[in-house]
């Protein structure tokens, strides 16, 4: 299964609207670019700009058309297009392959390409296909999904208070009052369960995809367990973030998958569900195996696990390999967060 | 500077420390210190990296190499 795009980056001139900005004033947005906009954003897809123009200028445009808000980061400014979504993509903490950067001069899609070979570029006159495009249109469209692009303009603001703060770093992630809540999955949790093991690569264990079906076979099955977990901090929500797949046995528990959203990479929560499962493992008086493949993309988590203690019992050399640990060394939650488990 | 004292500084700038414990001894168990999360120990190894110019493989990946200061300097002399 080919990924799902997570951003398209737009051109201004001639792309989102017809004619220059530098030489007209009446300028109007194409036909049906405010629609595939306002659709794709409510999919969960973000949006940005890539625009050589002055940023003060193009943002009072895109005022009076009413449509600034949809835009995350965007970069509008007279350097190389290459470098804007080199931008993007480190704000966001995507991966250059879920990015689509869509202008009307083929010397910008080249530019682009030839530094970022793995962005999908695509020239203007194709705007329209955007709405139908396989990798644009998700399975399901959840709570998350709706919410995206709030939840990212919500960290722009954590990231200028974090980016102001002086001090330890202990102090400021105290001041963030963050919530880590911990559940079973309901049944209206699998498709943000499902939407995650498709949309995470980086805090991904496995990087195996499970469908809903798959999940809910899971979900009721006696021999199996999946918990979610939301963060909260004063700012908001970041939504359903992380999820973990355990198979209960007779003499062990297996974690087949441990996953965590990029957006929440800053917080070092991916140790703390972690921890959980340890703690509960050890409670039932079971050991912990664990699956996990080197990816290529999930070095954090690989590190995550051997931190944690985990060592490695079996490894064919093509990157699969089993941990087990023998939970004798669990660490507490951190101070600075509110664990619930409920 | 020695390598010791500069995964030292390294340690006390990054990792969020309890109960005041200033002081790192050189075979203290960091994981005993405080709460080592994904993010110091993805930042731990890319400092070893970059400072040391050393590369951290796979099968370098046990927690014994990264316990103590002790054992972070010899993992770093060895390979370098």
């Amino acid at each position: 299964m080919e990924k799902e795009f997570k951003c398209i980056v737009w051109d201004l001139d001639n792309t989102l609207w017809d004619g220059t900005l530098l030489e007209n004033d009446n300028l109007e947005l194409k036909e049906g670019i405010r629609e595939i906009i306002i659709e794709l954003d409510s999919r969960g897809i973000l949006h940005s700009i890539a625009s050589k123009n002055s940023y003060e200028d193009a943002m009072k445009k895109l005022k009076e058309l009413n449509i600034e808000q949809y835009f995350v980061y965007p970069q509008i400014t007279w350097d190389a297009k290459s470098y804007g979504i080199a931008e993007i993509q480190k704000e966001l903490n995507i991966a250059m392959d879920t990015i689509i950067f869509i202008d009307d001069q083929p010397f910008e899609l080249e530019e682009v390409k030839s530094v970022h070979p793995d962005v999908t570029c695509i020239n203007a006159c194709e705007y329209i296909n955007l709405f139908v495009h396989p990798r644009l249109n998700p399975r399901f469209i959840t709570e998350d999904s709706r919410r995206r692009r709030l939840m990212y303009m919500e960290d722009i603001k954590r990231k200028e208070a974090e980016s102001c703060y002086r001090g330890p770093q202990e102090k400021f992630l105290a001041s963030l009052d963050m919530k880590f809540i911990i559940s079973e999955a309901k049944e209206e949790d699998l498709k943000r369960a499902e939407e995650l093991t498709i949309r995470t690569n980086q805090l991904n264990s496995t990087g195996k995809t499970y469908s809903y079906e798959e999940l809910e076979a899971f979900r009721k099955s006696q021999e199996h367990k999946i918990y979610v977990c939301e963060l909260t901090d004063k700012y908001g929500s970041y939504g359903k973030i992380g999820l973990a797949l355990v198979e209960t046995r007779e003499e062990s528990w297996l974690l087949k998958l441990l996953l965590m959203s990029c957006r929440v990479m800053s917080r070092g929560v991916g140790t703390i569900l972690l921890s959980y499962i340890m703690k509960q493992a050890k409670q039932e008086g079971k050991k912990l195996l664990a699956d996990f493949r080197l990816t290529g993309r999930n070095k954090m988590m690989h590190v995550t696990y051997v931190f944690a203690n985990f060592k490695e019992i079996s490894n064919d050399g093509e990157g699969n390999i089993v941990f087990e640990n023998n939970l004798s060394m669990i660490q507490d939650f951190p101070q600075y967060i509110d664990v619930q488990i409920c | 500077m020695k390598i010791k004292e500069t995964i030292l500084e390294f340690i006390k700038a990054n990792l969020i420390i309890s109960q005041n414990e200033e002081m790192l001894s050189d075979n203290d168990n960091i994981f005993e210190l405080g709460f080592v999360n994904s993010l110091f120990a993805m930042k731990l190894l890319n400092y070893l990296e970059s400072e040391f110019k050393i590369v951290v493989e796979p099968e370098d990946m046990d927690i014994s190499n990264f316990s103590t200061l002790t054992n972070i300097e010899a993992f770093v002399k060895n390979k370098l």
